[in-house]
Order: C-alpha cells, then structure tokens, then sequence
C-alpha cells in the first residue's frame, strides 16, 4: 500500500475532509475554526472548501457550542464541535455530562447523539494551568462517552473517522505537541475501529500502555533501554472508552510486568482504572511485580520551563520507572 | 392570526387532558404511585397548548422538567406518558426516563429537562438542523423564570440571534424558580426587555389567555419561517401547585394563589367558547367527560403494562 508522510495535524484535516466529502449531514462548528482555521489550524482550508455553512464559526460560548452540537445530532445532522482547549469543555459540562451523554439512554434508547468534540488537550506549549489539561478522565467518567486518544498522524486520521462515524459522543482529543509529529500514513481511505489497541513496539520484558503523547517518549525510552537488554513491548489502547483491556492482559500475561504512563494528573486519572482492570482480571496472576503508574503530578500545571516539563513524564522518567519497576540498578 | 373556529374544540379538549392529567398524577404522587418526583403544569395550560396550535406536526419543541403540558400539547399519547411516569416498559422512555425525560422524537418533541435551562442550546441545535437542510420547520424552546437567569440563555439566545436559527423562546413566567420569587431574582420587571440585549424582538403576553399566546406565537413562527430569526416571548403564567411533591410552600400565601386561580386559564377559554357560541355548556361538560375516560384509559393501560426486564438495565447507554 502507498504511503505519503503527515503531520498529525494533516492527518486530522484530512479526515475531517473526507468525511464532509463523504457525507452532507457533517459538519464543524466552533470558535475561530473558519478564517482562523482553529487555534492549531487543524481546519485551515475547509472555510475557502466547504462554505461558512458547514465550517461554522461560532460566538464564545462553549455552553451553546456543545448545546447546538446536541440538539442538530438529535435531529440528523453529524457535527464536530471543536473546543479550543480542552480546560475550556468545562464551560459546556452540563450539556456534555447530563444532555450529550444522557440522551440516548433517559429517552429509551432509540435516539442516538452522534457528535464528536476535538479539543487539544496537554502540556508543553508554556501556556500554564488552563490552557495545558488533560481532562479526559472526566469524560471516562460518564457513561454515554467515547474517548479517544490518537498518538500518530495514522491513528488520528483513522480514528476520526471512525469517530466521526459513529453514532454516540466521542470526544477526539489532539495533542498539542504531536500536531507537527510527521508518520507514514495511507494514500487510500481507510478508518481505525474504537475500542482496538495497537502494539506499538513488541517486546517481552515489561508492558508499557502510554496514551496519547506518552507513546513517542516511552518509544524512546524503550530503545535506549533495548540498548541495556530490556525489551519493552508498549500497547496503546488509543481508545479509552471502550478500551481494548483483552490486548493489554494479553501483553502483560507475556511480560509479567505492567507500567502505565500518562500526562494527567495521577490522582484520579485513566491509569488508576488500567490498573484496577488489570488487576482484576486473568493477567494478576501473571504479575512478577506490582503494577505501577507513571503521570503528572497532582498539581496545576505550572509556567516556568522546566517546572511545567518536570511537572509531567518525559523519556528519562520512563526510562527509570521501568528500572525501579524491574528492580535494576 | 386568530385560531380558525373549527380548531377551539381540540384546543379546550388539550387543555382538559392536561389539566385532568397532572390532577391524576397529583393523587398518584400522594399515594406514592409515582417512584420519583413530578413537576405539574396546572395554572399554566394556556401557555402550552396556545403556543404549539401555532406550529405544525413536523416542528420541534424542547421541554423542561415541568414538561407534561408540553407533551401533550405537542400530542404526544397519554397512555405512554401515564406508563413512563409509573416506569413501565410501555412508556415513552420504556421506564428509563421517568417524568423529567419523556420526549417523543420523532414527532418533535426533543424532551423534557432535569436540568434548568439544559434544552435551550439544543433547541439551537435543532434549529441549526432545519437551516443545513433547508426544512420549512421552526422549533419552540419553552423554559421558565428559573432558566431565563442560567448563562445557557445568554449563550444560546445570542447564537440563535446571530445565525437567524427559526426558534421561538418561550419563557413561562410562572412567578417562582422554586421558592425564590422573580422579585427576588431579577431586578426588571418587564422580562421581555432582554431581547434587546440579542437584537431580536420581544414581547409579553399573558400566559393564561390561550388565544393571545396562540396570537404571539403564530406571529413568531411567521418571523422564523421567513428566516428572519428568533423571538423571545415571556408568558406570564403561575404555577398552582408546589413546586415538586416535597414543596410545603412556605414562601407564598394562600390568598396569592388564590387571586391567581381567579385568572384559571380553563374557565377563561370556557367562558369564551360559551360567550361566542362555539360549544354549548352540555358540549363542553361531554368534552370534559370524555377527557376524564382518556385519562382512566391510560391509567388502566399504565398499571396493567410490565416492568421493564431487568435485562434492558443496561441496554441503550450507547447507540448501535
């Protein structure tokens, strides 16, 4: 199969091109996404291709923005609401957790919200404690979600599509830092299903689940530690909701050993219920060595360089987790 | 706009049915019949059934959680609603929604609300829908006093301005958010000087007279389907009964209710429908009766349907 190289944020426009090219009833609203193109511009372009009809821009308001979303899902249409920040779907909380969410199931279950909310979430960009989370556990909180976490330009075009297709909320978070991350991606269509994890790197001493921007640093981590004769095999579940836990008991059952890595705080985040699944299931008794969590700290994330940097895992951070863990010195 | 002769009937005939409704549903939560808790809309029923005689079977409506008048208004069956508030496999939410949720989509009507003022910006989206593929429809977002202060309003009403949306906000002023009176909650009297604010028109009609609401609807409806945007229409109302079954009203006196109920929307609509000859008194006492018959018939079709199965619990979270 043909392949051209893409940044990931190619690969996002390209997915939201297809799928307007495919189906009338899609289109994107938010703020600053037409002329603008969206703060990262992701939809640069599709104002000039699509029309301000199907590239909404919208008034400040993510409360109306997630609200509209809702209420054009119910009632035919497939919309894509870009949330500038993640930090700012807290402004539309009650129409994500007690409207979108709640739709389909308070009203007898016939009455699919099939919505997807982009939003970039984490840090790194220096733009401190509100414009830098990693929210996506609120939403893994709420039965009636989907969440998704794309980590290469391959995964973020297949799984928008997919997203884009399917009939629930699923909220599509971008990093901001893998925007301009380039990777090999198909010239031909094709789409990444929900709910399937891929094993990034194969390995067979301990089993790394990184999300989203975690996966390029624990790949690094993982090759420097090769060199040592430690063989990393890392599984990115790259859905959260539903998330593919049969892939990584099947990893861990191979490795014995089980590190989970990501960027939210610990407290309360996505790895604590990695980790309880795990432990729950089949893959315990192949445990060599408890299971441990690598995240950011339970602090808002800081200005300064090197305190936001240090805030949240980087590559020499995996690469001594997966020491500790291994107990070598 | 006046309502042709031919149609006051029917409109009497809703009126009743919401009436004779949530007197049952009354009795029903003070037996306990009723599971959970039940927002009733009597006092209000003009409001309702003027607006949606103003809009066609294919127009939407969003609800609030003082919802009954509004479905049935928009002609939803009794008996699936009777059977959701009992939490029948029968109801229109096939028991998972209860009172706060029923909505009948496919007829237009995108729900009731638990939350206050969390329909709003999805009637917006329904607008947005209508305007994409160019259906000749309009959507009426009924919210109350209570709402008209949540910064949903603002947000939505602001983005249903902007984008012209054909949706008609409809606050039923009914004089309580709970407890807490408008006095206390708003420092203006005349609601309808928020349109300003949005670029749009508004006006205040009373909300007990169904023929005038009926009259300002139409006019608004009009607006939208011409594409010329959204109003905002306050309809001064009042709420009879508590706010939900746990209300011991401490916060009105009885003699309040009772100059209130001198205004009964029923007997207004009545009087006028005897007064202009349009239905003798026998005509009007045979269509009462035969709204108490449709409400026993539901009632009798709620309590004899099932339970949902216990394998429907967690059926529907996500769509197929």
């Amino acid at each position: 199969m043909a392949t051209v190289e893409l940044t990931y944020k190619e690969a996002l426009h390209r997915a939201l091109r297809e799928e307007m090219n495919r189906d009338i009833n899609v289109y994107l609203l938010g703020e600053d996404v037409g002329v603008y193109g969206g703060a990262f511009s992701v939809s640069l372009g599709l104002l000039e291709e699509f029309g301000a009809e199907r590239i909404k821009d919208t008034p400040l308001s993510e409360a109306a923005i997630v609200g509209a979303a809702v209420g054009s899902a119910l009632t035919g249409m497939r919309p894509i609401a870009e949330i500038m920040f993640m930090d700012f779907i807290t402004v539309g909380m009650d129409q994500l957790v007690n409207q979108a969410a709640k739709i389909n199931y308070m009203y007898g279950g016939k009455t699919p919200v099939p919505l997807v909310l982009r939003t970039p979430g984490g840090s790194g960009t220096g733009a401190a404690a509100q414009h830098s989370q990693s929210l996506e556990a609120l939403l893994c909180h709420i039965p009636g979600w989907k969440v998704v976490m794309p980590s290469t330009p391959y995964d973020a075009l297949g799984l928008l599509k997919s997203s884009i297709r399917d009939n629930n909320p699923v909220l599509f978070v971008e990093h901001k830092l893998l925007y301009r991350q380039k990777g090999p991606v198909p010239e031909e269509e094709y789409l990444v299903p929900l709910g399937q994890a891929e094993v990034k790197r194969k390995g067979s001493d301990i089993t790394i689940v990184p999300l989203s921007i975690m996966i390029p640093r624990t790949l690094a981590a993982a090759a420097k530690l090769s060199q040592e004769g430690i063989e990393v095999e890392i599984v990115d579940p790259r859905t959260l909701v539903p998330l593919d836990l049969l892939s990584i008991i099947q990893s861990v059952k191979k490795t014995g050993h089980l590190l989970i890595v990501h960027e939210a705080c610990k407290r309360g985040g996505f790895g604590a219920e990695i980790l309880s699944q795990v432990e729950e299931s089949e893959a315990f008794d192949f445990l060599d060595a408890p299971i441990r969590r690598l995240a950011g700290k339970n602090i808002p994330i800081p200005y300064s360089p090197e305190l936001e940097r240090r805030n949240v895992p980087q590559e020499d951070d995996i690469y001594q987790a997966v020491k500790d863990l291994l107990e070598i010195n | 706009m006046e309502l042709k002769k031919e149609m006051l009937p029917e409109i009497l005939r809703q009126m009743f049915t919401i009436r004779k409704f949530e007197e049952k549903v009354a009795d029903f939560l003070a037996q306990g019949k009723i599971h959970g808790t039940g927002h009733l809309y009597i006092g209000e029923e003009a409001t309702a059934v003027g607006a949606c005689a103003a809009i066609e079977a294919n127009d939407y409506i969003t609800s609030t959680h003082r919802g009954h008048g509004h479905c049935i208004a928009k002609g939803a069956d009794i008996k699936k609603m009777m059977a959701e508030l009992l939490g029948k496999e029968t109801g229109y939410c096939r028991g998972k929604g209860g009172s706060m949720h029923i909505a009948d989509v496919e007829k237009g009507n995108l729900g009731a609300n638990g939350v206050v003022g969390g329909s709003i910006g999805i009637a917006c989206g329904a607008g947005v829908t209508i305007q994409m593929k160019k259906l000749n429809r309009v959507v009426l977002c009924f919210f109350g006093d209570g709402a008209f202060n949540q910064g949903i309003f603002h947000e939505a009403v602001n983005l249903a301005s902007v984008w012209k949306l054909p949706v008609v906000f409809i606050c039923e002023n009914n004089q309580y958010a709970m407890s807490t009176a408008t006095k206390i909650a708003f420092n203006i009297k005349d609601f309808s000087l928020r349109a300003q604010a949005y670029g749009i028109p508004g006006t205040v009609v009373d909300g007990n007279d169904v023929l005038a609401v009926y009259r300002e609807v139409s006019r608004a409806v009009s607006r939208a389907r011409a594409g010329q945007g959204p109003t905002l229409l306050i309809a001064e109302t009042y709420r009879w009964k508590g706010h939900s079954r746990s209300d011991a009203e401490r916060y009105r006196t009885r003699d309040e209710v009772a100059q209130w109920k001198k205004r009964c929307p029923l007997k207004r609509f009545k009087k006028y429908l005897s007064k202009n000859n349009v239905l003798t008194e026998e005509e009007i006492e045979k269509l009462e009766e035969e709204t108490h018959l449709a409400i026993e018939a539901a009632v009798k079709f709620a309590e004899e349907s099932p339970f949902p199965s216990l394998d429907t619990l967690e059926e529907g979270v996500y769509a197929p």
